[in-house]
């Protein structure tokens, strides 16, 4: 049975955020031949309705107001709460980011239904949509479906392929005003930090650091590699416990949860609470000094050696053959 | 200073999982305060050593909570409420309706929790609780200053840290860095031993749990297939780089 599908998406920086991209596709996979519908909320809404229609919007509301520039819970639930009303979808999709996962559960409150939060894969078993989600960090997995009268769920980046993108589709545009009453927070500044290059849930390769870096100055070999990957920089507990790093870096059961596609673990142990905050990750590389370090049974290749001689060479073999590889 | 701290005691981060009949296995497991949520009951503490007032710990759970709210009593709290009734168990739908069942008759200027919990890690309660209560909210916080009647907080979104005011009452959940929770002391558990804990139950609360249904069914738990362990590459540290750069290009396929 088709189904009409509103994707909220989301801009992060001028750009439209990849997981948005993923909510199209997972949302082309439950409509079944039905609308997908996108939203984009703030001042340039409109500029992204080119690329949401080639990724597989068939509609794109662009909710074009500068108090939603920002996000604020109150604000943006009173816009989507509008939406959701005037759309009328039967399922809603949005990332699991930092701000998708502050305002669905919010809006789902608003909207007085269920809502499956961090899902990494769906399907459609007798008209029903299953979702899968880890529980206690990825240590273990649950099915889940909803009851409710619409289905609400957000979605993790990284796990759903996003379509291939169709140049000659074009999504119809609807420009859609909303008087924002409601605005309870004011944000007074925001402080973006250096180390933020990469944004961890979302990185498609990751270099992290424990213990073993020894000090703050030793994840600059750590950076460095990062630099040359397009990486982020990530951190087990043990190294933010010890100071050696911000705790935004922290990956785990405490921290963030990440699935990229490439996981260097320098000097880290593998405690089973940081395991649980990685080892989803399609391939994991272990660097350590300590040939019984329980990180080596999750990974898929490990160098035994100490990292500060093991990860600068690292870094210049990666240079040298990502420079042929543009020759 | 009012303040209402929620709570949510989950297994230790240490433990592994096992699933037995359909179910994660408990036996044997180590329970303890969620980690985000001792930030919370931490800053409650700070909070009131501060300014004064009262804080009140507030749970749903089996009576096995009971030694996570002694903890909170031992540490400062003044009042614990346990939600032991198990027809008001549930998702997060249906348990942030009993809590703001339970909180309508409470007085707070702040609600306190953790920004997940690190079992089911859906994040959903506290948002919803702020909702139903019509407070606004401010989630993954870092940093937060009450100064004359309002609230100053630094919340951590992705890497960025926003500066936001924010007038009271208002819910405000806990992210790591917030603050570095104090162990319980000798006395403050012998204290605590001696202070009640409230049981309610859904007619104390006047719900009928029927009509706050879960919207959301498990419909299967399973564990993620084992890794096995991988190739650990020989020879001299330069030769194994190279070969490591070369099997992540030709085999693994993600450079």
């Amino acid at each position: 049975m088709s189904k009409k599908v509103l994707v909220l998406a989301e801009v992060r920086d001028g750009n439209l955020r990849n997981v948005s991209l993923e909510g199209l596709a997972a949302a082309r996979r439950v409509a079944e031949g039905g609308e997908v519908v996108a939203a984009v909320l703030g001042s340039d809404a409109q500029k992204h309705a080119t690329i949401l229609g080639q990724y597989g919007a068939d509609t794109v509301y662009a909710v074009e107001n500068e108090k939603l520039d920002q996000y604020t819970p109150t604000a943006y639930v009173q816009a989507i709460n509008e939406l959701v009303q005037t759309i009328n979808p039967e399922v809603i999709f949005m990332g699991h980011t930092a701000a998708g996962k502050d305002l669905a559960p919010r809006v789902a409150a608003r909207l007085g239904i269920g809502l499956i939060s961090d899902a990494t894969d769906l399907t459609v078993e007798n008209g029903e949509i299953v979702f899968t989600r880890p529980i206690y960090a990825g240590k273990a997995f649950q099915k889940k479906k909803s009851i409710s009268s619409v289905i609400f769920a957000t979605i993790r980046p990284n796990n759903i392929p996003v379509l291939e993108a169709d140049t000659g589709r074009q999504a119809n545009v609807v420009s859609h005003s909303v008087d924002i009453t409601d605005l309870r927070s004011v944000i007074k500044e925001v402080v973006k930090k250096a180390s933020s290059g990469v944004d961890l849930t979302e990185a498609k390769i990751i270099v992290s650091g424990g213990r073993g870096v020894k000090s703050s100055v030793g994840f600059d070999p750590l950076r460095e590699l990062a630099a040359v990957l397009g990486a982020g920089v990530g951190a087990s507990r043990g190294a933010c416990d010890a100071s050696f790093c911000d705790y935004s870096m922290q990956i785990g059961q405490t921290g963030k949860v990440v699935t990229p596609d490439l996981y260097i673990a320098c000097g880290i142990s593998g405690a089973i609470q940081h395991l649980a905050g990685m080892s989803n990750s399609k391939i994991i590389v272990a660097i350590n000094k300590d040939p019984e370090a329980p990180i080596f049974k999750v990974a898929d290749y490990g160098i035994v050696g100490d990292l500060f001689d093991v990860v600068p060479l690292l870094t210049e073999e990666f240079k040298k053959v990502l420079e042929e590889a543009v020759v | 200073m009012n303040i209402v701290v929620i709570m949510k005691q989950t297994f230790d981060t240490e433990e592994k999982i096992s699933i037995s009949n359909g179910q994660v296995n408990e036996n044997g497991v180590k329970f303890i305060i969620n980690p985000y949520d001792e930030y919370a009951l931490e800053e409650a503490i700070k909070l009131k050593e501060e300014f004064g007032g009262e804080v009140t710990i507030i749970s749903v759970g089996p009576t096995r909570v009971e030694s996570s709210l002694r903890i909170g009593l031992a540490v400062g709290v003044d009042k614990a409420i346990l939600i032991d009734d198990e027809s008001l168990f549930g998702d997060e739908y249906k348990i942030s309706k009993v809590l703001a069942s339970a909180l309508k008759d409470l007085s707070y200027d702040l609600i306190l929790g953790g920004n997940m919990s690190v079992d089911t890690g859906a994040g959903q309660v506290a948002q919803r609780l702020a909702e139903q209560l019509n407070i606004n909210h401010v989630g993954t916080v870092t940093k937060l200053t009450i100064d004359s009647g309002k609230a100053i907080l630094e919340r951590d979104a992705e890497g960025n840290t926003e500066i936001i005011d924010s007038a009271l009452p208002l819910l405000v959940t806990a992210q790591q860095g917030l603050n570095e929770p104090r162990y319980p002391s000798l006395p403050g558990i012998m204290k605590a031993k001696k202070k009640p804990i409230e049981h309610v139950s859904a007619s104390d609360l006047g719900l009928n749990a029927e009509e706050i249904p879960s919207q959301t069914v498990v419909t299967d738990l399973f564990l993620p297939p084992e890794k096995s362990a991988g190739k650990i590459l020989e020879g001299e540290i330069p030769e194994q780089v190279q070969e490591l750069v070369q099997l992540l290009r030709s085999e693994a396929k993600v450079i």
